[in-house]
């Protein structure tokens, strides 16, 4: 067959990868999107198989077969709850292939690597190899197998820096001599030490932009390995891949008022020395799920709050029946998604995806943000960061300057959680002390499940009542505001010394 | 320099440029799949890779390309089944009126 024809596979393949990417600009159109992916993808690796080159099949075979086994596996058994794990894994995947491909080439070639080629492969081994690595890293931070907050040590941006400057250093003497063997591998070993030294000071909650990030370099090294074999569909693919992943950390950081520099170097969420040397007692008032149920029947209007904790707690599928009993009662009820709610670009969105809730109840904050302030309950899940008022007024926080969810101006705010214990970035939550606020201790998820009863039993005697006595409706007596009542009187005083 | 590689480089800008007119207007709500749909896209070094376990070029390279092929399948498959997987759980909630949290 006539090479011409390969570069039409080729051609036809990157229309539809843009094609299928546009299709997820709209929840509509995204599943057909995403099948013009896939027919790009069989296009593609048809005409790749077809090529003269390819002689042996009994290898590759046995690759696809294993590949598309476990590839299957982990998309059918893997819970949603899992995903950023699963998304940290499989960039170490791909980055591992382009690396592969870039150190076989390498070995074919050499010496006789011209300087072009040698700077492609370059890219692509050494990205490939610290992508690797950062998502192993990532991965298991996430899966919890390594510990989830940031590991610090004296001198660690001088030392990260410097084996960068020698990778760096070693990648324009390969340019110069591309004979130099040992340089080659001393400088994918180099790589995938910077991918474990890079990721080993971030700390779970700055997850969202690394994962981004490492999606970005996996993409790059991908259209790296384009160059270096001259294939036109991995340059286009790995670049869409590349500003996908690029964009995605560009707005993760956004989210967080921080730059590059400061997630990757600034190893937010590590201990820090107590400022405060007085001994400052606040009261936080305990609440009940009775008291929270009481609260929630009456709210005519209700902003759930979700974060990382809901998926810790797996209670999506809790807060979705709570969102439906409450509906059924008549009340407004909607989401309020931070963009770096959870581990992972779009987190919370996915798991109330998973539980049924449509998504014309979720809202982003710049559309949600000023309607807090007629809000009757705010129903804070497991979020911490994203709701501290800190951000708008502490000047030394970690957090100020972050855009964050209003929930602090709704008439009740309702906080479920675990313990007291501060965010992701250290910063003790005031919101936590207001007088408006109620906190229900506990998994949040047994939490919900109660209050889901308390509430499905009180409709059911509303029900009864109204089949008695003829009443028309259960809203026929007008509550009191909600506001000034937060619930019946504190069941529990707990002191903490902060 | 040659023309194939300012070609190249040519190819590679425009469709940065191109993917990130696209992919600037997705939603947040679809950021995931978006992650992970890019994810299974990038799962294209399985063309290179092909070519390195099939084309015969001694012990390394087939070796060294069926890992590759193997790690690359597994992004290809499962990247695009458990994108489907979360896209067809996004729906909007009147399909089943009053029965978000059914499931």
């Amino acid at each position: 067959m006539n090479t011409a024809w390969f570069d039409v596979f080729y051609l036809a393949a990157a229309i539809l990868f843009i094609t299928g990417l546009k299709g997820l600009n709209s929840p509509r159109t995204a599943r057909r999107g995403l099948f013009l992916a896939e027919a790009g993808m069989a296009l593609a690796i048809i005409g790749t198989l077809l090529r003269h080159e390819i002689v042996q099949f009994q290898w590759i075979l046995v690759g696809v077969t294993i590949g598309s086994a476990v590839g299957a596996a982990m998309a059918i058994f893997m819970p949603m709850t899992a995903m950023p794990q699963r998304i940290a894994i499989s960039h170490s995947f791909g980055a591992l292939a382009a690396t592969l491909v870039g150190i076989a080439v390498y070995h074919e070639h050499a010496p006789h690597v011209d300087r072009i080629e040698m700077t492609a492969l370059g890219f692509e081994v050494l990205l490939g190899s610290l992508t690797i690595t950062g998502s192993l890293m990532a991965f298991g931070k996430l899966q919890e197998l390594l510990p989830g907050t940031p590991v610090i040590y004296r001198f660690q941006n001088i030392v990260t820096l410097t084996l960068f400057a020698l990778a760096v250093g070693m990648f324009i003497a390969l340019i110069v001599d591309a004979g130099a063997v040992p340089v080659f591998y001393a400088m994918v070993g180099a790589g995938l030490l910077i991918g474990v030294l890079l990721v080993l000071p971030i700390g779970g909650a700055d997850m969202p932009v690394v994962l981004a990030l490492l999606n970005s370099y996996a993409g790059l090294a991908a259209a790296a390995t384009g160059f270096a074999i001259g294939n036109t569909v991995l340059i286009v693919a790995g670049a869409l891949d590349g500003t996908s992943g690029f964009f995605l950390s560009m707005m993760m950081s956004r989210a967080m008022n921080r730059s590059f520099a400061n997630v990757l170097f600034g190893a937010v969420g590590a201990a820090k020395p107590q400022t405060q040397g007085g001994v400052e007692t606040r009261t936080v008032t305990h609440y009940t799920p009775e008291d929270a149920a009481f609260i929630l029947e009456q709210a005519q209007s209700v902003i759930i709050v979700p974060g990382y904790g809901m998926a810790v707690a797996q209670a999506q599928q809790a807060v979705a029946e709570l969102a439906t009993l409450l509906l059924r009662r008549g009340a407004q009820v909607r989401f309020a998604i931070h963009p770096v709610a959870g581990r992972m670009p779009g987190h919370m969105n996915v798991l109330l995806a998973e539980a049924n809730v449509g998504y014309e109840l979720l809202f982003e904050p710049d559309q949600i943000n000023d309607d807090f302030q007629a809000t009757d309950v705010a129903l804070v899940v497991g979020a911490n960061d994203v709701v501290n008022p800190a951000a708008r007024t502490k000047q030394d926080s970690p957090l100020y300057g972050m855009p964050i969810l209003n929930a602090d101006q709704a008439h009740t705010v309702m906080v479920l959680k675990r313990s007291l214990r501060p965010g992701f970035a250290g910063e003790d939550n005031d919101l936590f002390y207001e007088r408006q606020t109620m906190m229900v201790f506990g998994d949040a998820k047994a939490t919900l499940i109660a209050i889901n009863q308390l509430l499905k039993e009180q409709a059911h005697d509303e029900h009864a009542s109204m089949a008695s006595n003829g009443v028309a409706s259960p809203n026929g007596v007008r509550h009191e505001p909600v506001a000034d009542v937060p619930g019946t009187p504190p069941t529990t005083v707990r002191q903490r010394p902060a | 320099m040659t023309s194939s590689s300012i070609e190249s480089i040519y190819i590679l800008i425009l469709a940065g440029f191109v993917g990130y007119e696209v992919i600037r207007h997705v939603p947040p709500l679809l950021h995931t799949p978006l992650m992970s749909a890019t994810n299974a896209i990038s799962g294209i070094s399985l063309v290179g890779s092909l070519v390195a376990a099939g084309s015969n070029h001694g012990v390394v390279s087939t070796i060294l390309g069926v890992i590759a092929v193997t790690a690359a399948t597994i992004n290809v498959v499962g990247g695009f089944m458990i994108t489907d997987r979360m896209l067809k759980m996004f729906h909007r909630g009147e399909r089943q009126p009053g029965k978000p949290g059914a499931s």
